[in-house]
C-alpha cells in the first residue's frame, strides 16, 4: 500500500492506475468533503491547512489590526510583513500559490501577486528559511511578522517551546480561502502480495486509535469526526470555516504553467 | 622440479606482466570498474531508461515545450558560479595550505580539526548558522545596527549572490587545504635548500621548485572543488534563493516538485556530460600518468614563524581562516546551549539563558514516536556508515591509484568514467537506486547496506584524487633499489610504498569519514526510518516549528560536529608506518 498521496498529485496516481478499489466499511463515518476520489481507490486519512501564521507580539506593539483576508496583504500598513516560498522549491510556497488562485481564479492571480510584490513580499526557497530566519514569531526572531506556514504551527510552537506557555505565541489568519487545504490519501497498490491485508490495515487507519495517533505525529487532522483531538490541538489551532481547495484535475494539468507564470511575475 | 619450473613460470608471467602496462591497469581496474558499473551505472541507466522511453511517446517532452531558458539558464550560471566560487576558494586554501605545511604554531591541530569541520554539515544547518551570524537579525547586522544607530539592517546577505560565494568557501576550503598541504609536507627540503644555495630568490625557488612539485596536488584539489561547486544544491537553494538555480537545484524542482522527469533527466544528463567534460579536462593540463618524479621526504620543512612580516601574515591568515570557516560553526554550537524567551510585548527583546535543554531534551520522546532515536544510536549508525565507507573507498582507492599509475590508454577511459558520480545528483542516484536495488539481495529491509555504497561512489573520486598524485611521487628508483636488495614485492610494498603513502592514506580517510558523516542527499532516499544517520536526524527536528526542535537541530549539530572532529583525532592518531613524516 502506499500512504500519502495529496490532493495536488492525486490525479496523477489515479491516472497512472497505481490503486485497486476498496470500499472500506469505515467510510461511513468519513464527512463527504474529504472523499474526494468517487471510485475510493484513494481513501481520505488526515487533512491539513497551509496558513499564514502571524506574530501575535508585533502586532500588539504596533497596536495594528491582524489582516483578516488575502486582500488585506496588499494594503499598505502591511508592506514588506509578509515572507512567503517559492513554489517551485517549497510545498506550502505552492499551496498558498493555490490558495490564491482559487481565491482570485486563473485569471485575477498574477494581479494579485503583482500587487504583493509591489508590497514588498518577501520570498525564499524553503519553509526552514521562511520560519526559522525571516519570521519574527519563532526563536529565529526575524524581520517579518506573517509567513506562510501550517494551521497546526501555532501548536507545535506551544508542545515544544523552550519554556511551557500558557497562550501559543503566534496565530494563523483563517479568514475565506487564506488556508489550502490538503488531504492525504493512502491505496492499495495493484500488484500488492496481500491486498486483504493491506484492506484490514486501511480499515485499522481510519479507526479511532490511529486516527488520534495523526496530529501529534504528524501535525495534522484526522478525517475521521469521532477522533478526539489533544488539548493542545483544542487550545491553540482554529480549523478555518472556508479553506481554499481546487480540483485535483485541474492541479494537476496546471501546475507547471501556474509555477512558470509565479516565477515570470515574481521573480524577474 | 616442479616446483622450480613452476616458480621459473611464475617469474615469466611476472616479467610479461610487468612489461604490458595495459593488462596491469586492467587488473588493478578489475574490482573498481566492477563496483562502479553495478551501483552506479546500472542504476543511473535503469532510470533514464525507464523514465525516457516510458514518458517519451507520449510527445511530452517536444523540443519547444523544453524551454530552453529552462536549460541554458542555470547551466550558465552553474559554470560562472563555480569558476568564480573555485577562485576564491584557492585565494584562500592555497595560503591556508602553506601555513598549515610549513609552520607550527599553538593550537594548529585544533585549527586544522575545526577547518574541516564545514565539509560534514547539512547546508539546512549551515544556512541556519550563517543566518544566526549574518541574516537580518544576525549578530554581524545586529552589532552594526547599534554601532551606527541604523534603522534596518545594512548587510543583505540572505539570498543574494554573495552568500552563495562565501558558503562555497567555507564548505570547501579544506579541500584545497587538506589535499595541497599534505602534498607540501612531502616535499623535500633539500631541493628548495640546493635551489636557494644555487642563487635563486625565494620567489624563484617557489616558482622554479615548490610550485612545479605542487601542480598535480593544486589541479587536483581545483578539480574537486570547482566540482562540488559545479554540483552545489543547498547553499544556493537556501542562502541564494529563489532567483538563483543551479542545474542541481533545477533537477530538484523538475523531479520532485513539478514531476516533470523527462526535463530532470535531460538536466542529469547534461550534468553528467559537463562533469565528464571538466574531468577530460583535468586530465588533458594535470598529464595524467605523467610522473612527477621527486626524492622522497626525509627532512621536515615545518618550522615556527620568524618573527616581523612573516609572523604577521601568518597571524592574518590564521584570524581570516577562523573568521570565514570556524565563526559560522562557532555561532551555531554557541547557540545549541542558548535559550531565548521573548518578553512578552516587547518585540524583539529577549532574555537569554545558559541551558542544556536541548540536549536533555534530544533523549526524550515526546510524542510515543515509534522511529524515535536518541542522539546516540544516529550517531553510531553514523559512524557504523562511515567506517564502512572508508573501508570500501580505501580498498578500491588503492587499487585505483596503482592503475592509473601505468602507463596506459585504458587510463585515459577509464578515469573519467570513476569521476562521474561527483556529478550525478543526489536525486538522480537515490531514484535510480531505488528502482534497481528494490528486489533481493538488496530487498528494502536490508537498504541500509546501500548507504555507505552511495557514500563511497561520491567519496571515491577524492580519495583516488589523493592518492594517485602521491604515489606518482614515489620515486620507481626506490622500489627497484628494494627489489635488488633482495626484497619480495609484497616487502617492497610494505616498506616503501606504504610509508611514504601514510599521509595521503590519512588524508583520504578523513575524507572517506567527512563525505560519509555529512551526506544528505542520497541518505535521505535510502535510509530506514529506524537507522537514520546525524544529518537526517537533524533534517527531522529543523523541518518542524517549534523552538525546541530548532534547539534540538542545532544540538544535534554539535553532536555531528563533535563526533566528526573525534573522528579525525582518532585517524590523525593512529599509528602508522611513515607517520613521523606528517
Amino acid at each position: 500500500m502506499f500512504f500519502g498521496v495529496d490532493n495536488t498529485f492525486l490525479t496523477r496516481a489515479l491516472e497512472e492506475e497505481i490503486f485497486i478499489s476498496y470500499d472500506s466499511p469505515m467510510l461511513a463515518q468519513i464527512p463527504d468533503e474529504f472523499k474526494i476520489d468517487p471510485g475510493n481507490y484513494a481513501l481520505p486519512v488526515d487533512y491539513g491547512d497551509v496558513c499564514i501564521n502571524y506574530d501575535k507580539a508585533y502586532f500588539e506593539a504596533q497596536n495594528l489590526p491582524i489582516p483578516t483576508s488575502l486582500e488585506a496583504l496588499t494594503e499598505p500598513e502591511y508592506a514588506g510583513l509578509l515572507v512567503v516560498q517559492n513554489p517551485a522549491t517549497s510545498s506550502p510556497g505552492l499551496a498558498f500559490l493555490m490558495a490564491t488562485i482559487a481565491h482570485f481564479g486563473e485569471d485575477g492571480y498574477l494581479d494579485y501577486w503583482k500587487a504583493l510584490v509591489e508590497n514588498d513580499v518577501v520570498v525564499v526557497s524553503n519553509w526552514e528559511t521562511a520560519y526559522y530566519t525571516n519570521f519574527s514569531g519563532s526563536t529565529g526572531q526575524g524581520p517579518q511578522p506573517l509567513v506562510v506556514s501550517y494551521g497546526s504551527s501555532p501548536a507545535a510552537e506551544v508542545i515544544f517551546a523552550e519554556a511551557e506557555l500558557d497562550e501559543a505565541p503566534t496565530g494563523s489568519i483563517i479568514g475565506p480561502n487564506t488556508c489550502f487545504r490538503q488531504i492525504e490519501f493512502v491505496g492499495i497498490l495493484r500488484n500488492a502480495a496481500n491486498p486483504d491485508l493491506a484492506k484490514t490495515f486501511i480499515d485499522f487507519m481510519l479507526s479511532e486509535p490511529f486516527q488520534e495517533d495523526i496530529p501529534l505525529q504528524m501535525f495534522v487532522f484526522p478525517v475521521n469526526p469521532d477522533a478526539r483531538l489533544p488539548e493542545e490541538f483544542i487550545e491553540h489551532v482554529q480549523i478555518p470555516d472556508q479553506p481554499a481547495s481546487l480540483p485535483p484535475e485541474l492541479i494537476d494539468a496546471n501546475r507547471e504553467t501556474w509555477i512558470n507564470a509565479w516565477m515570470e511575475t515574481v521573480l524577474d | 622440479m616442479n616446483a622450480l619450473t613452476h616458480k621459473i613460470q611464475h617469474w615469466r608471467s611476472q616479467i610479461k606482466l610487468r612489461k604490458n602496462p595495459t593488462l596491469r591497469a586492467l587488473l588493478f581496474w578489475a574490482l573498481p570498474a566492477a563496483f562502479l558499473a553495478y551501483f552506479f551505472y546500472q542504476p543511473l541507466l535503469a532510470l533514464f531508461n525507464l523514465v525516457l522511453t516510458r514518458r517519451m511517446p507520449t510527445g511530452e517532452l517536444s523540443l519547444a515545450a523544453l524551454n530552453l531558458n529552462r536549460v541554458w539558464r542555470p547551466l550558465s550560471f552553474t559554470l560562472g558560479q563555480a569558476a568564480l566560487s573555485t577562485l576564491l576558494t584557492l585565494i584562500i586554501g592555497l595560503p591556508g595550505a602553506w601555513l598549515f605545511a610549513r609552520f607550527t604554531f599553538p593550537g594548529k591541530r585544533t585549527l586544522k580539526i575545526l577547518t574541516t569541520l564545514p565539509f560534514i554539515l547539512p547546508t539546512v544547518v549551515v544556512a541556519a548558522g550563517f543566518n544566526a551570524l549574518m541574516g537580518p537579525r544576525g549578530w554581524v547586522n545586529l552589532g552594526l545596527m547599534t554601532l551606527f544607530n541604523l534603522s534596518s539592517p545594512p548587510i543583505q546577505f540572505l539570498n543574494s549572490f554573495a552568500a552563495i560565494l562565501i558558503a562555497h568557501i567555507f564548505y570547501n576550503t579544506s579541500i584545497i587545504i587538506r589535499v595541497v598541504s599534505s602534498a607540501w609536507s612531502q616535499q623535500n627540503i633539500r631541493l628548495r635548500h640546493a635551489a636557494q644555495v644555487l642563487g635563486a630568490s625565494p620567489w624563484r625557488t617557489f616558482r622554479e621548485v615548490t610550485l612545479p612539485l605542487l601542480k598535480p596536488s593544486i589541479l587536483a584539489a581545483t578539480f574537486l572543488v570547482f566540482l562540488f561547486n559545479f554540483t552545489s544544491f543547498g547553499v544556493v537553494l537556501m542562502l541564494g534563493g529563489p532567483r538563483f538555480a543551479t542545474l542541481e537545484v533545477e533537477i530538484y524542482v523538475q523531479a520532485l516538485h513539478l514531476l516533470n522527469l523527462p526535463l530532470a533527466s535531460i538536466l542529469s544528463i547534461l550534468q553528467l556530460t559537463c562533469t565528464l567534460l571538466i574531468t577530460l579536462g583535468h586530465n588533458q593540463v594535470s598529464g595524467l600518468g605523467d610522473m612527477v618524479i621527486s626524492p622522497p621526504a626525509q627532512v621536515i620543512g615545518v618550522r615556527k614563524p620568524r618573527k616581523g612580516l612573516e609572523r604577521i601574515v601568518i597571524i592574518v591568515l590564521i584570524i581570516t581562516l577562523v573568521s570565514l570557516l570556524v565563526a559560522p560553526l562557532a555561532s551555531l554550537a554557541l547557540r545549541s546551549f542558548v535559550k531565548l524567551e521573548p518578553i512578552r510585548g516587547e518585540r524583539g527583546e529577549v532574555q537569554r539563558g545558559l541551558t542544556l535543554q536541548f540536549y536533555r531534551e534530544l533523549g526524550v520522546n515526546r510524542r510515543g514516536d515509534l522511529f524515535f532515536v536518541p542522539p546516540i544510536a544516529a550517531a553510531r549508525n553514523s559512524f557504523v556508515f562511515a567506517a564502512l565507507t572508508i573501508l570500501i573507498t580505501l580498498s578500491l582507492g588503492i587499487l585505483v591509484a596503482y592503475a592509473l599509475l601505468q602507463r596506459t590508454i585504458i587510463n585515459r577511459l577509464l578515469d573519467p568514467l570513476l569521476m562521474l558520480p561527483l556529478g550525478a545528483s543526489a536525486i538522480t542516484l537515490g531514484l535510480g537506486f531505488i528502482i534497481v536495488f528494490n528486489r533481493p539481495p538488496f530487498s528494502t529491509l536490508r537498504f541500509p547496506i546501500l548507504i555507505p555504497i552511495a557514500h563511497s561512489l561520491v567519496a571515491l573520486p577524492f580519495i583516488v584524487r589523493t592518492l594517485a598524485p602521491a604515489l606518482s611521487n614515489i620515486s620507481p628508483t626506490l622500489r627497484n633499489a628494494a627489489r635488488v636488495l633482495g626484497a619480495s614485492p609484497l616487502r617492497v610494498w610494505r616498506e616503501v610504498d606504504l610509508p611514504l603513502l601514510t599521509p595521503a592514506l590519512l588524508v583520504s580517510t578523513i575524507f572517506a569519514l567527512t563525505i560519509s558523516l555529512g551526506e544528505f542527499g542520497a541518505s535521505t532516499f535510502l535510509v530506514r526510518p529506524q537507522y537514520p544517520t546525524l544529518p537526517v536526524a537533524i533534517f527531522r527536528y529543523i523541518s518542524q516549528p517549534g523552538a525546541l526542535n530548532y534547539g534540538q537541530a542545532l544540538a544535534m549539530s554539535t553532536i555531528l560536529m563533535v563526533v566528526c572532529a573525534l573522528g579525525i583525532f582518532i585517524i590523525e592518531r593512529l599509528r602508522l608506518p611513515g607517520k613521523d613524516s606528517f
